[in-house]
Formats: C-alpha cells, structure tokens, sequence
C-alpha cells in the first residue's frame, strides 16, 4: 500500500473522527450534569443538517444562496434552532424524569429521537428520500502524488477540532462552564452556592445540540448528502465513543470519537465486505466494555452511600 | 382463610372480558371502532386498577394459581374458535402471543434483575435463525428445533457475558445496543446466512401433520392453518407466563429483587450476584429465542430487516408500558402495541410517529406503566390480614 493511499484513509478517518468526536462531547455533557444519556442525540445531529437544508433554500429563493456566506448562515441558523431544541427538550421531557429510573429518561429520548426521525421523513418536502446537502465549501484540490488533499476536508476539521476546543475552553475557563462543572460533581451543593441548577442544565443541552447541529453540517458537507435516518447510526456511534473513552469526560469522548474513526477505517482497509467495518466496530466495543468497564478514562468512582 | 378468600369468578369474569375484547378488537374493522377499544382498554384498566376490581381478580389468581392459567388458556382457545377462519387476526393474534413469551424474557431481565437489554430481537432473531438453518439441514423434530433455537440464543447470549456483568447501567445498555447492530449488519453481509434477501423456512410438522394445512371441519367450514399456529403460541406464551410467575414467588426471584434494588446489600447478604445475573440474562434470551423459531416456521420468511434496532425498542416499550416487572402489564401492552398500527390504517404512515409520541406521554405521565407491579407477596394472601 503507498503512502498517498494510507493518507486518503488517515484523512477520511481523521474527519470521520471529529465528527463522532462532537456527538459524543454532547453525550459526555449530558451525562456529566444530569447523569442522563439522551439518546435524541442523533437524531438532532440530523435536524440540525436539515434545518441548515431548509434555511439553504430559504437563501436560494433571496439570491444568496453561495459561498461562504451562506455556508456561516445556515450553520449558524441550524445550531440555534437545536440548541433551542436541545433546551426545550430537557426543559420538556428530562428534568421531569430526573427521579425516574434511568431507563426511563433513554427509553422517552430514544421515542423522542424517532419522532424527530419520522417528522422529517414525513413533513420535510421529499423527505424519505436522501437529499442533497450543497457543496458551499471552495473546492479546491492539492494533488500531493497520488494524495487528493481536498480543501474542503481540512476546513471541517479545522472547524470541528475548534467547536471542541471552544467547547473545552468554555467548560474550563468561563463563569458558566465553572457552574457546569459545579452543577456535575454535585447538584445539592451547586444550589446551596446560588448555581441556578435548572438554567446550567438547559444551557448545557443547549450547547451539546448545538454542537450536534454543527456535526450534522459537517456531515452533510462532507457526503454532500443527508437523509433521515442517518442520526441513528451516528447517535449509537457517539454514544458508544463517549462510553468507550469513560462517560462524563470531554478528553474521553474525543479519545473515543477517533478511537471509533480508527476501527472503522482499519475494519474497511481490513475486510473485502464494506459492511463488515462496522460489525468490527462494534465487536470491538464489546470487547472494551469488558476489558474497561467504565471505559479508558475511567471514571471517578462514585461517592453516593 | 375466610371463604371470601377463595373465589374464583373474578378470574372467569376477567378472562371472559379479556377474550371478548381481544375478539372484537381483532374482528372489527372501522377505524373509529378500534380508537373506542384501544382508549376504551387503557382507561378500562386504570379505572379497573383505582376501583380495586383488578386487585380482586390478582388476589383470585393468587389464589387459584392453576385454576388462573387453566382459565386463560381456555379464554384464549375461545378466541382461536371465534376467529377460526380470520388468517389475518389470527396471524396477529399469535405474533401478540409471541412478542408477550419475548417480553416475559425480558421481564426476568430487567422487571426482576434489573439488566437493561436493549437487544431483545436480536436473540429472537437469533432463534429464528437457528430455526431456519436446523430445519433446513437436518431432520431434528420440530418442537426439538424451537426448544434448540432457544438454547442457541442463551449460548450466544453466553458471549456477551463477561462484558454484561463487568458493566452497569448505561454501559451495560451499550454492549446490548452494540450487539443488536452487529447481529443485525452480520446478517446482511453474510451470504450463507442469505444476506439480506433472508431465508426460507419451511412450516413445522408435528407429529406428520403440517401445520401449514388447513383444517377442514367438513360442513361446519375450514379453520385457518393459523389457528394451529396461534394455538401453540398461546400454550408457548402460557407457559412462559406461569414458569414466571412461578419465579417471581420463589426464592429465585427474591434474589432477582434483591439485586436488582441493592447488588451491594444483596452481595453482603450472601446472595452470589454474578450467577443471577448470568441466570436471568440467559433465561430471557433463552425465552426469546423459543419465540423467534416459532416466528420463523409461521411466517415462513426471515430477513434482517424484521430484526432492526427499533424492534427491541418495541419490546422496551411493550415492558414499559405494561409495568416493569408486572408479566400480567405485558399481555395488554402488547396487544396495544402489536395491533394497533396494524389495525389503523387511516394512519398508517403516520403511526411511527404517533406511537412515539404515544410512549412519551405515557413516560412523562404515567412511569410506572398501565398495571404498575404490586409489592411482592411473601405468604399467598398475607397483604389482605
């Protein structure tokens, strides 16, 4: 194998990685505030690439639909309206089940998630089927040998690892990522320091949609292509690399999000059958679970009594 | 035990009501008239659980624990004789049936032992394969073959054991997420399996008689080959409702419970937790899949497809919806959610999507499911004193 191949698989695996990255860093925050795993999470990455597809037909029909313009607009707009989604969501279906059992709060978001689903197959024009998702990207090509170094990737990775490290940044340094972190170690004393709990915890779903959006545009560019049912596969996918890397820990989830991209890409260089990449995958999640059960990061252990 | 403590016809009153319903829910037609009974059934049961008149026909069949099964199972033939010559309700009926012995598998796990398997048509589907593949190549006798899908589907069940019982909660519902989608794409792509074109399966044959005949009663019409079908899925379902109930009152089931609400009380008490959870995860499986090899020889074609990831959320929300951990809360769920987007057809691309929203309410407004489970029983009748 020459190198100009093995870097076309290192690139596709390293956008594949950002992407699964920013699902499962919502994954991880969810579940570092509320000890909730939501499992819409897939399905409002898709949202967010058809909402960002219904604003790119709004700007089509005001004649601005090209470039980088419309490609900051429609990102913009599809990680407002999920991050609105994200907050009306917890603020609906999550804090209410808060003393349910924990099966209960994945098995409401997982039915939220397929009503998510069947809305767009159903009400979304031509819904059904796959649509195409514009290519706003400039699409210039650097032919390094026979390396194919499209421009457009490395921007989306560019952008992706930044949303992360923004994310990160936000967590660690700002006023509202102190109350988050306050919010996650523990909720009683957060509340008694004056945190308001319920504010932290819509802000922090709102920012895990948010950064689903900008996953599901990120997909949607890079396949130029999205449909319904495609969050279900990615919702799974982010919940298995934030579990793998140890639910609860930012570091964990992007360690995961590769970790999963690397198993994928090796499972499609490794097997004739295509299809057989992801029965790699997964068995090797498996097997992971039972070698790490709290995943690689483990997390802290926990001090309930 | 005063005299009123044993009465029997609350049983009888019940099972009549139940077997009535269930006929005309499957017999009628008009869309309003199926709205009417399935609201009719969900308010029915919560008035029926307030008034405490479900409460009595609990205390009877406690009671009369024979005599409760022996009833049902009597309620549910009555149903197959009205229905006779309806291959549709009766193909309804009996997938009802197999869905209830699934869900009842996945009661022990989670209902009582608290595992969280969110793969439960996996291993259905796992004995449906098996069932395929053992009738296709071999001459084992039938009912031998549906009792060896189920052993199959333990033994791969087997596998994910070492990572089910090093995981807890949500990491444990990963390696059964996990494992459903590996079932489901290893189907697929494997082409002596039928990749996704599936495979044929032949019917079953009891005894030389095919239960893919029709049964001619000469003057009095044909019954559909169905009804036998249906006829073996209510006993299968019947059994599997008595051997759990039977578990629930045992000590077997006071250990499910004990670590389910407390592995670590449970543990400090003796109680060895690893071995129950590997007892109720292969017995669920092992439920599930005796369900998926009948499945496969009535419907006589299996493909990936009827094994999705949405499947074993059907199957959640079937135990959810009836109760967690109450197996009498499963037979109404799953009628409800079996037939309905069956029946109504008015909304029929739009049922997805209503019986999401459906099981969000339901979730949001009523947790504990239509027939919330009662605190256990340790002496028959002692909560009555």
């Amino acid at each position: 194998m020459d190198f100009g191949l093995v870097a076309q698989y290192l690139l596709n695996g390293i956008v594949l990685g950002v992407i699964y990255a920013m699902v499962a860093v919502g994954f991880t925050l969810f579940f570092g505030v509320l000890d909730v795993i939501k499992f819409s999470h897939g399905d409002v990455v898709m949202a967010g690439a058809f909402t960002a597809l219904a604003t790119f037909a709004g700007l089509k029909i005001l004649g601005a639909g090209t470039g980088l313009f419309a490609a900051l607009i429609i990102t913009v707009v599809g990680i407002l309206a999920m991050a609105l989604l994200g907050a009306v969501l917890a603020r609906m279906l999550i804090l209410p089940l808060r003393n349910a059992p924990p099966l209960n709060t994945l098995l409401i978001t997982l039915m939220f998630g397929l009503a998510l689903r069947e809305s767009v197959r159903l009400f979304y024009p031509d819904g059904s089927n796959p649509k195409p998702f514009p290519q706003l990207l400039p699409d210039f090509t650097m032919t390094l040998g026979n390396l194919a170094l499209r421009l457009d990737s490395v921007s989306l990775i560019i952008v992706g690892l930044g949303a992360i490290v923004g994310v990160h940044l936000l967590i660690q340094r700002t006023r509202i990522g102190l109350a988050i972190r306050a919010v996650a170690q523990d909720p009683e004393t957060a509340r008694i320091m004056g945190i308001n709990f319920e504010r932290v915890v819509l802000m922090t779903f709102a920012l895990g949609s948010g950064l689903a959006a900008l996953a599901g545009i990120t997909n949607g560019l890079y396949y130029s292509e999205v449909n319904f049912g495609m969050g279900l596969l990615l919702g799974i996918i982010g919940f298995s690399a934030a579990v793998v890397g140890g639910l609860g820990s930012i570091y964990g989830a992007i360690i995961g999000g590769f970790l999963f991209a690397a198993l994928q890409t090796i499972g499609a260089v490794w097997f004739s059958v295509p299809a057989y990449k992801d029965v790699f995958a997964f068995g090797c999640i498996i097997v992971l679970m039972a070698w790490k059960p709290t995943g690689l990061l483990a997390e802290r252990p926990a001090e309930r009594v | 035990m005063t005299p009123e403590h044993r009465i029997v016809w609350p049983l009888v009153v019940a099972a009549g009501l139940a077997a009535l319903f269930v006929v005309l829910f499957l017999h009628l037609e008009a869309q309003w008239a199926i709205v009417a009974l399935a609201l009719g059934l969900v308010i029915g049961l919560y008035l029926a659980a307030r008034g405490g008149l479900l409460a009595r026909v609990e205390i009877a069949s406690s009671d009369h624990p024979r005599a409760a099964i022996g009833i049902n199972i009597a309620a549910g033939m009555a149903v197959i004789v009205l229905l006779r010559d309806q291959h549709f309700a009766l193909l309804m009926l009996a997938t009802v049936c197999l869905y209830v012995t699934v869900c009842l598998g996945l009661t022990i796990q989670f209902g009582y032992a608290g595992i969280v398997n969110i793969a439960g048509i996996a291993f259905f589907g796992i004995g449906a394969y098996t069932t395929a593949v053992l009738t296709a190549h071999s001459a084992i006798p039938h009912l031998t073959v549906v009792i060896a899908s189920g052993l199959v589907a333990g033994l791969i069940g087997s596998l994910l054991i070492l990572p089910m019982l090093r995981t807890r909660g949500h990491y444990a519902a990963l390696v059964t997420i996990a494992f459903g989608i590996l079932f489901r794409t290893f189907l697929e792509v494997n082409d002596t399996l039928g990749g996704p074109q599936g495979l044929k399966v032949t019917g079953m044959h009891i005894f030389g008689h095919s239960l893919h005949d029709n049964i001619s009663l000469g003057p009095l019409g044909t019954v559909s080959f169905y009804a036998s079908y249906t006829l073996l899925a209510l006993l299968v379902a019947a059994a599997a409702y008595s051997l759990i109930k039977r578990l629930e009152r045992s000590w077997i089931g006071l250990n499910l419970d004990a670590i389910r609400i407390d592995e670590t009380a449970a543990a400090s008490f003796g109680i060895d937790v690893a071995r129950w959870r590997i007892f109720a995860f292969t017995a669920g499986n092992c439920l599930a899949g005796v369900a998926g090899g009948i499945y496969a020889m009535m419907s006589g074609f299996i493909a990936p497809a009827s094994f999705n990831f949405g499947d074993s959320l059907l199957l959640v929300s079937i135990v959810l919806l009836g109760g967690s951990g109450n197996p009498l809360g499963v037979l109404p769920a799953a009628l409800l959610i079996v037939v309905l987007p069956e029946k109504l057809q008015i909304i029929q691309e739009y049922r997805l999507l209503l019986f999401a929203v459906l099981v969000i309410l339901i979730l949001r407004f009523r947790p504990d499911g239509l027939l919330p489970r009662k605190m256990r029983e340790y002496l028959p009748g002692w909560s009555r004193r």
